[in-house]
């Protein structure tokens, strides 16, 4: 559903992803591990649209069609949730007012009804569950004075309620104690099925003891130079990343 | 430019939808201004001489006056003789039900979505509508006169309750206030007149909305409410005005005075056209607003959305005099396109244990202008008064700007004086995080500028919160960039 083939961009004059290839299919769950500064972030941000990056060269398709042509709405109401590594606040808007707005907009799209309150409602209460979130957080303005974990509790909240066909999740393990991580974890994987894939990009093969991937690739220097099963993700782990970094510069000498 | 930036410009081709001219046949006087003028107003209005006088004496005043130059707006010399003083819808109503309404003027009221009949059955909110300068119909009047609540235009007010007029006109703003005040004092035509007896809270919203209509026609109205002891009322104003390539002139006076342990809550929707998106036309709104909170306990509560007119310049004030009284004001002004906006308040603190309380918004698009301009003042005898201010701004885009001109003076020492400011920008990020839950860059912007409004639109009842709330959406249209 997703194939990335020899993606090259840059922001501003620097370099960052160097022919990239990576092909994710329905259902599949991909972990993307990388050192800092790989990479790995930008991808996500190439993925949902953000504009800060230059597309130099190579193409990406979601489902048969070009995704870097599609604004950033649309690749969301197709499907597209990218989880972000720091959600942003908005006062004033509470989460459950951001949420109907977006549902509705994605609805629109799709050529459904538009949800009343009552259907919104039910729906917010059955998702809340999933992520162990309290009522309170649904008024309450996104994420302005949400702790760390608040903050990456609602994107996988946000998940659930817009049923994403393709997520992105961005670092989501990032400042998250064990309580946090296991809550968050137990989100995605119940969102699982055999129709939405995810592409999960960590640091640590931590996360990926509660979520355990398909796949797992390294990304380094704006290349994949790595894929395999989830034992590469242990492997890492043990080894650390100098160890690719050795067998790379190997190959190239 | 960027992507979001063209997408929010394309939009913005949606014109002011209020811009429509109602074909009402009106009876107007010369252009021009002189004592004759202010007779013939005056007779026309069959006023008693007293009022005559103070017309004259308002005029005379006037002419010794200058036009203020410090509000920080540019716009060229206005020709106070080319402005038409006097304009009057000529069927006179006098009518017994809104049936015999002007079909006309029913339309205009059809078009602006407020169908008086509508509002009549189902809002339960009595209605003084003034078009041009002449109130045309006040609606539920019966129901109020049995509460004992005075509710009418002001040039009914004049003929059938002379002695609270004469009492009260320019007990607030003086006729030797401003220029405009003064100006206004001349000539005013109409407005709206409002009294709450004793211990009465008013069961109703009342409301009264101003349009201007004929073309070259300044509007000067005036409006007078009298909160008698332990009353209540909510007073709500809205203003509309068609396109016009000429700039029209608005410069209206409110005056509030509320008895001990009495409160009135007044809320504005501005929508004056403001101009084109090249700055071409649009309304002066130069406007005084002030109110007396003249007995203990007494309170006053600004709130007002400002969205249109090509220039604001207004600043709804209150004197607390009464010891223990409130005020407070609470405001959102937006400015997009070519709108320039000085606006705020005045909180002159007179009696022991007085509070203020001012929020204001700003938000400027586009390549307006938009100022903040407040005054906070603790009289020497106002123990233990206390204010708290925060006045806000938002940018959309970069050519815009944003001013804050606060001054404070505290003449007591226990007095608590508080005063908080920030300017953001709307930020890209946030959008982009609204882009990515599917939401477009236009709803984004709205979203956010609401959330960002919140705290005042919370202060409005709530169908004209829902109807600010789509004035901002409109006003806001191609408004970064």
């Amino acid at each position: 559903m997703l194939k990335i083939k020899s993606l090259r961009a840059r922001v501003e004059d620097k370099q960052i992803l160097k022919g990239l290839n990576l092909e994710v299919g329905a259902g599949e769950v991909h972990a993307i591990m990388g050192p800092n500064g790989s990479g790995k972030s930008t991808l996500a941000s190439i993925l949902a649209g953000r504009e800060d990056f230059e597309v130099e060269s190579g193409e990406v398709t979601y489902n048969g069609e070009d995704l870097l042509e599609m604004s950033p709405e649309d690749r969301a109401r197709k499907g597209v949730f990218l989880a972000f590594q720091y959600p942003v606040e908005i006062p004033g808007v509470s989460n459950a007012n951001f949420l109907k707005t977006a549902i509705n907009e994605i609805r629109k799209a799709r050529g459904e009804s538009a949800l009343d309150s009552k259907e919104f409602l039910q729906l917010m209460k059955e998702k809340m569950k999933l992520v162990e979130m309290d009522k309170t957080m649904t008024q309450r303005s996104v994420n302005e004075g949400f702790s760390g974990g608040e903050k990456k509790r609602n994107e996988v909240f946000q998940m659930a309620m817009l049923e994403p066909s393709l997520a992105i999740m961005d670092e989501t393990d990032s400042g998250l104690d064990i309580d946090a991580l296991r809550i968050v974890a137990n989100g995605v994987n119940a969102l699982r099925n055999e129709n939405r894939s995810f592409v999960v990009i960590t640091h640590y093969q931590r996360l990926l003891d509660y979520i355990v991937p398909d796949y797992v690739h390294v990304l380094y220097d704006g290349k994949i130079v790595k894929s395999g099963k989830k034992e590469l993700a242990f492997e890492l782990e043990q080894k650390g990343y100098d160890w690719i970094k050795e067998e790379i510069s190997a190959v190239k000498a | 430019m960027s992507e979001d930036q063209k997408i929010l410009e394309d939009i913005s081709r949606s014109e002011y939808k209020w811009g429509f001219v109602s074909a009402i046949e009106s009876e107007t006087a010369p252009k021009g201004l002189n004592e004759d003028i202010v007779r013939f107003i005056s007779m026309k209005k069959n006023e008693p001489e007293w009022l005559l006088e103070w017309r004259l004496r308002s005029f005379r005043h006037w002419l010794t006056m200058k036009e203020p130059k410090w509000p920080n707006v540019q716009y060229p010399e206005i020709n106070f003789q080319d402005i038409i003083y006097y304009s009057a819808p000529k069927k006179k109503p006098e009518l017994s039900s809104l049936d015999e309404l002007d079909p006309e003027i029913k339309a205009t009221f059809d078009k602006l979505g407020i169908s008086l009949e509508e509002q009549k059955r189902l809002a339960g909110v009595a209605v003084d509508a003034v078009i041009d300068s002449v109130s045309v119909k006040t609606t539920f009047r019966e129901s109020l006169a049995e509460l004992g609540i005075i509710f009418c235009s002001f040039s009914e007010a004049v003929q059938e309750h002379p002695e609270l007029v004469k009492e009260y006109l320019g007990s607030v703003v003086p006729h030797t206030d401003n220029f405009y005040a003064a100006l206004n004092s001349a000539v005013f035509s109409d407005g709206s007149f409002c009294y709450i007896p004793k211990g009465v809270r008013c069961p109703m919203e009342l409301s009264t909305y101003f349009r201007i209509n004929s073309a070259g026609t300044g509007q000067f109205e005036r409006t007078l409410i009298i909160a008698d002891e332990g009353s209540y009322v909510s007073y709500l104003e809205g203003c509309t005005a068609p396109m016009r390539d000429e700039n029209q002139l608005h410069a209206a006076v409110v005056e509030i005075f509320a008895h001990k342990d009495s409160q009135v809550k007044y809320s504005t929707v501005q929508n004056w056209y403001p101009g084109n998106k090249e700055g071409k036309g649009g309304v002066y709104n130069f406007v005084t607003k002030r109110g007396i909170c003249s007995g203990r306990n007494s309170k006053i509560s600004w709130t007002q959305v400002e969205t249109g007119s090509a220039i604001t310049w207004k600043y709804p004030s209150v004197i607390l005099k009464g010891d223990n009284s409130i005020g407070e004001f609470y405001s959102v002004a937006v400015t997009n396109n070519f709108q320039q906006a000085d606006t705020g308040t005045k909180m002159i603190h007179l009696g022991k244990n007085t509070r203020s309380t001012i929020i204001s918004k700003g938000i400027s698009g586009g390549q307006s202008q938009n100022s903040y301009r407040g005054l906070v003042r603790i009289s020497k005898k106002a123990d233990h008064a206390r204010n708290f201010s925060q006045c806000d701004s938002l940018l959309l885009g970069d050519r815009c700007g944003a001013h804050t001109f606060p001054y404070l003076e505290v003449h007591n020492k226990n007095a608590m004086v508080e005063h908080e400011a920030t300017t953001s920008k709307v930020g890209e990020d946030q959008i982009f995080y609204c882009n990515q839950r599917g939401i477009s860059t236009e709803d984004a912007v709205g979203l956010i500028v609401n959330g960002y409004c919140k705290e005042v639109f919370n202060q409005l009842p709530m169908e004209f919160a829902v109807e600010a709330q789509k004035l901002l959406a409109i006003s806001l249209e191609g408004s970064v960039g």
